[in-house]
């Protein structure tokens, strides 16, 4: 841990017309920092996420970015083209939908590959040879590296998403529903395969979930976002074990008990 | 000898905002310190606000008023107030906490959830390992178990695995959360010897122990928490 931080954001906000997306959001994010994003359904978070990977602009606010030559960098002050570069090479995002994230019509070696060859790798035995590494480490066989993502099941496809985010050696990486829409089973396996991963490359991240396990899983701080507004936030254990605002005690007095 | 943990004055309240905003007094003006080197035990029936002090002490309960002064490094903080990170940063490398349960993660083995608070610290994995076998040893955990997850063990077996995860690091304080309740004497034994190298070792230790006998070997001195009784202080 350094004593800067990675990502500063402060009184972000995002209106639709009259409507409130996200309000007055301000946190710092450190290295190796896992940040986890809570509410319902319109809470605003989705619209937080995107704002902070520049995939939407907001309406005021900034935040600033610490590049890997440590200067400061004014995310929504760079020029498009200089963000999608950010976007291919330090950051990862990951969709809940691997649709959204995967080449579905390339095969997996590709979808791989294809990060690292945006960063400039032109060697073909050698990005070949770094897939299929990155395949086995998110537990896919060598011999599926020719086929393409549709034929993978929704919790491979999502490993795959996982790894071609994650090949270009990132710094910071959203995460919107990393484990909605899977199977209890396949949830819990790519949980504690995005945890390892976390922890072993010092990964920072943002995560967007509406399941407080996966939160208290993955995170070490968590925000709890209602209309637009972070109504509490501080470390994920304090804020589940000793919930203080109105909206978080119903949050977690609804989970059910297994 | 040096005092490495301050409590002063610290009270806290839960304010259920489903039940239209009740407020359940916990405890008030708890205040009280823990040498290096002592271990003091926190004493009152259940429901007097034994856990909630230790939780605070941890920074898993917020504080609602006081100070938790703290030896960090070369400086002091006030944990009571505390940033999450450096909250995080107490828990990594001064205060260790040894809780009831376990809480198990699925597909990591006995013996990694036991290394994984020295790797946390920057240690070499295949030496908290090593650290970590000779710890489940002491435990009398089956070899078999080791490379296990804990999830389907038994609550004696967790809760070894647990005490070999407090007691792993070196950090200089250290809180204990009835390590004992399901073990059997056996094992009981053990804890009372690790917790004796502990405070040889100049660890600060403050726990609860239901079991009398455990209590009585391991215990300098008893804090008594019915004198921090919420309701005393306010009436």
């Amino acid at each position: 841990m350094t004593d800067e931080p990675l990502l500063r954001v402060s009184a972000l906000s995002k209106f639709y017309g009259s409507r409130v997306g996200c309000e007055n959001v301000t946190f710092d994010l450190w290295p190796g920092e896992v940040l986890a994003v809570v509410g319902e359904s319109g809470s605003g978070k989705t619209t937080l996420l995107n704002c902070l990977s520049t995939r939407l602009l907001p309406s005021s606010g900034t935040a600033s970015y610490r590049m890997r030559d440590g200067q400061w960098r004014e995310l929504y002050r760079m020029s498009e083209a200089e963000r999608r570069f950010l976007m291919r090479t330090d950051w990862g995002f990951v969709h809940q939908n691997p649709a959204d994230g995967l080449r579905m019509t390339v095969s997996a070696g590709a979808n791989v590959g294809e990060r690292l060859m945006a960063v400039g790798d032109r060697h073909y035995g050698r990005i070949r040879a770094t897939a299929v590494d990155w395949l086995s480490r998110v537990e896919i066989d060598e011999d599926r590296i020719d086929d393409e993502p549709r034929a993978f099941s929704g919790g491979m496809r999502q490993r795959l998403q996982i790894a071609r985010n994650l090949v270009t050696g990132p710094r910071l990486v959203f995460m919107d529903e990393p484990t909605g829409g899977l199977d209890v089973s396949v949830q819990a396996r790519l949980l504690d395969l995005l945890r390892g991963l976390v922890t072993d490359l010092g990964l920072a991240a943002i995560v967007v979930t509406h399941d407080l396990a996966v939160a208290r899983l993955l995170s070490q701080r968590m925000m709890v976002m209602k209309d637009g507004r972070v109504v509490e936030s501080g470390l994920t254990d304090r804020v589940l074990d000793d919930p203080r605002a109105p909206y978080t005690q119903l949050l977690v007095s609804s989970i059910l008990q297994v | 000898m040096a005092t490495p943990l301050v409590v002063s004055d610290v009270a806290k309240s839960f304010t259920m905002h489903l039940r239209d905003g009740v407020t359940l007094p916990v405890v008030a003006g708890v205040s009280f310190s823990i040498r290096a080197g002592e271990c003091a035990v926190l004493g009152g029936p259940s429901g007097a606000g034994k856990s909630s002090i230790l939780k605070m002490l941890y920074g898993n309960y917020a504080v609602d008023e006081g100070q938790i002064i703290v030896q960090h490094g070369d400086g002091l903080i006030d944990l009571a107030s505390a940033s999450p990170r450096t909250v995080l940063s107490v828990r990594r490398h001064t205060i260790g906490y040894v809780s009831q349960f376990l809480r198990t993660v699925p597909r990591v083995s006995a013996l990694d959830v036991v290394a994984e608070p020295l790797v946390e610290r920057g240690g070499d994995r295949e030496t908290a390992r090593a650290k970590a076998r000779s710890l489940l040893a002491q435990l009398n955990l089956p070899e078999k178990l080791w490379a296990l997850p804990p999830a389907t063990f038994s609550g004696g077996e967790q809760q070894r695995v647990n005490i070999a995860r407090g007691f792993i690091t070196e950090h200089p304080i250290l809180l204990l959360d009835e390590p004992t309740a399901s073990l059997d004497a056996r094992n009981r034994d053990v804890v009372v010897e690790l917790i004796a190298a502990k405070k040889a070792a100049g660890v600060a230790l403050l726990g609860i122990f239901h079991d009398l006998d455990v209590r009585d070997a391991v215990a300098d001195r008893v804090i008594d928490v019915t004198a921090f009784a919420a309701g005393k202080i306010a009436a």
